[in-house]
């Protein structure tokens, strides 16, 4: 895969830096308007559950926890109704076009987790966890994030596919079956939307310790001195 | 030979990078209030376009065997005022009126008359559970056929003995498992459920199903569309 890559001159020093496009304009702009459509539908989604906050039955009704309002988006089940059923469509359109983006520009490659990442996981464990040395970086993520990444997509396809089931359970009882009915497919949409907030979790920390040129990259495109080298 | 730029160079390339997904701000539209309320109503709006659109008659809801049925004293009860409306069963009819050849009050004994349907079908509330329960009636599409409704109308409007009001699109009510039910359990409904009758979808969510039906309309356009959908819920909310 070719990053396309810069040299970058101080004019006062002489000195030459790297720099490469780590993310093409479609993934930036995707990646924000997706964490604003997922913020909101996080939080609707939490309003819709207060309505009934279980996963048992409804006589009698065992809650499982009490959602603070004030974490929680809509004001009442109407609401969070209306504003889950907006922005899933944002979405989805925003999952679809980077899916679509990434696959026909063959970007993919810098984020899908292959079986050839698969040697490289212990060593990154191993730095992450055990304070084991840094392997080098050859590419812009790691086996670790691109299995972190690569996980992110398959759980927000998952959210989609268990919120059609529950969404439309019966134009679509066939997704409901294999979810395990109609009850597993909303057990499952929540254990999603923590899997997800798990991944946010994670991304965020990853973010503030050691992210700061990684992250101007999401905003510009652009990352300056890459701790790899672009081909 | 790598692209050489300078130090300024690089800079004015990030700011131009970082203007490009400016758009997303865009999004913030939604924060505005006035624009808030109108946005929310096209996004819901869409979601029911979507929804008329993925609705198939020949789609059936799945139906369940007896085993799989939520005991009858399990089967909740929802209401938004009152459990039982007092409905005086001796006296009570159902008034037919709107796009139809033969208008006036029918009694129980002729929507009873009609083929019965018994079905364990599941009834999903916009709260999120859901129970599979046991009904019977006729179909209304039948009853549609007996009034000489204008089946080329776009909706069905109900009137309750509550004061409770709904709507339903003509496919809907046209769809075999749409039931103007009066048993449920093999049972006489019960004043709890909406005796003596009421609709019951398999295809539409609970709040669409009313119960101790009293008015009955063929339509073609609404003034209102259902005591929810005018707070703020889907107007389709088909499953």
């Amino acid at each position: 895969m070719a990053t396309r890559a810069i040299e970058i001159e101080d004019p006062k020093s002489g000195e030459v830096t790297e720099a490469v496009y780590e993310h093409p304009l479609v993934v930036r702009l995707c990646h924000w308007i997706n964490t604003v459509a997922l913020f909101v539908l996080v939080g609707s989604g939490l309003q819709i559950f207060k309505a009934f906050p279980s996963f048992g039955a409804k006589i009698p009704q065992k809650d499982l926890l009490h959602w603070p309002k004030a974490f929680a988006i809509g004001g009442w089940l109407g609401g969070a109704l209306q504003w889950h059923l907006t922005f899933m469509w944002i979405y989805i359109a925003t999952g679809l076009i980077y899916l679509g983006y990434q696959l026909f520009s063959g970007n993919y490659r810098q984020v899908l987790f292959a079986p050839r990442d698969i040697p490289g996981v212990w060593p990154m464990v191993r730095h992450y966890f055990l304070f084991g040395e840094k392997p080098a970086a050859r590419e812009a993520y790691n086996p670790l994030q691109k299995h972190a990444y690569t996980s992110a997509i398959i759980l927000g396809a998952l959210s989609v596919l268990t919120g059609i089931a529950i969404w439309k359970p019966v134009q679509f009882s066939w997704l409901g079956w294999m979810m395990g009915g109609f009850h597993y497919a909303r057990l499952w949409h929540f254990l999603i939307m923590w899997a997800l907030l798990a991944f946010v979790f994670g991304h965020l920390v990853m973010v503030v310790l050691h992210g700061w040129s990684n992250f101007v990259s999401m905003l510009t495109g652009w990352k300056k001195d890459p701790e790899y080298r672009a081909e | 030979m790598k692209t050489r730029l300078n130090n300024r160079q690089f800079k004015s390339m990030n700011r131009r990078e970082l203007l490009k997904i400016v758009p997303v701000v865009a999004l913030g539209v939604f924060a505005i209030p006035k624009v808030q309320a109108p946005l929310l109503k096209a996004g819901l709006g869409f979601s029911d376009w979507v929804s008329a659109r993925l609705f198939r008659s020949s789609h059936l809801a799945p139906t369940f065997s007896n085993s799989d049925l939520t005991p009858f004293n399990k089967f909740p009860i929802n209401d938004y005022d009152v459990d039982d409306p007092e409905v005086d069963f001796e006296k009570w009819n159902l008034t037919v009126g709107g796009a139809v050849q033969k208008p006036g009050d029918y009694l129980l004994s002729q929507i009873q008359a009609l083929p019965k349907i018994t079905q364990n079908t599941r009834h999903v509330c916009v709260e999120g559970w859901d129970v599979i329960g046991r009904f019977s009636g006729a179909r209304l599409s039948d009853f549609l056929k007996l009034i000489g409704a204008d089946l080329t109308a776009r909706f069905i409007t109900v009137e309750c003995a509550d004061d409770y009001y709904e709507s339903l699109d003509m496919a809907t009510a046209l769809h075999p498992q749409t039931l103007l039910c009066y048993e449920m359990y093999d049972q006489p409904l019960t004043r709890e459920h909406g005796a003596p009758l009421r609709l019951q979808i398999p295809t539409k969510v609970g709040y669409k199903q009313a119960k101790y039906l009293t008015d009955l309309k063929v339509t073609q356009t609404l003034q209102k569309i259902g005591y929810w959908e005018d707070q703020g819920y889907s107007e389709f909310y088909g499953l």
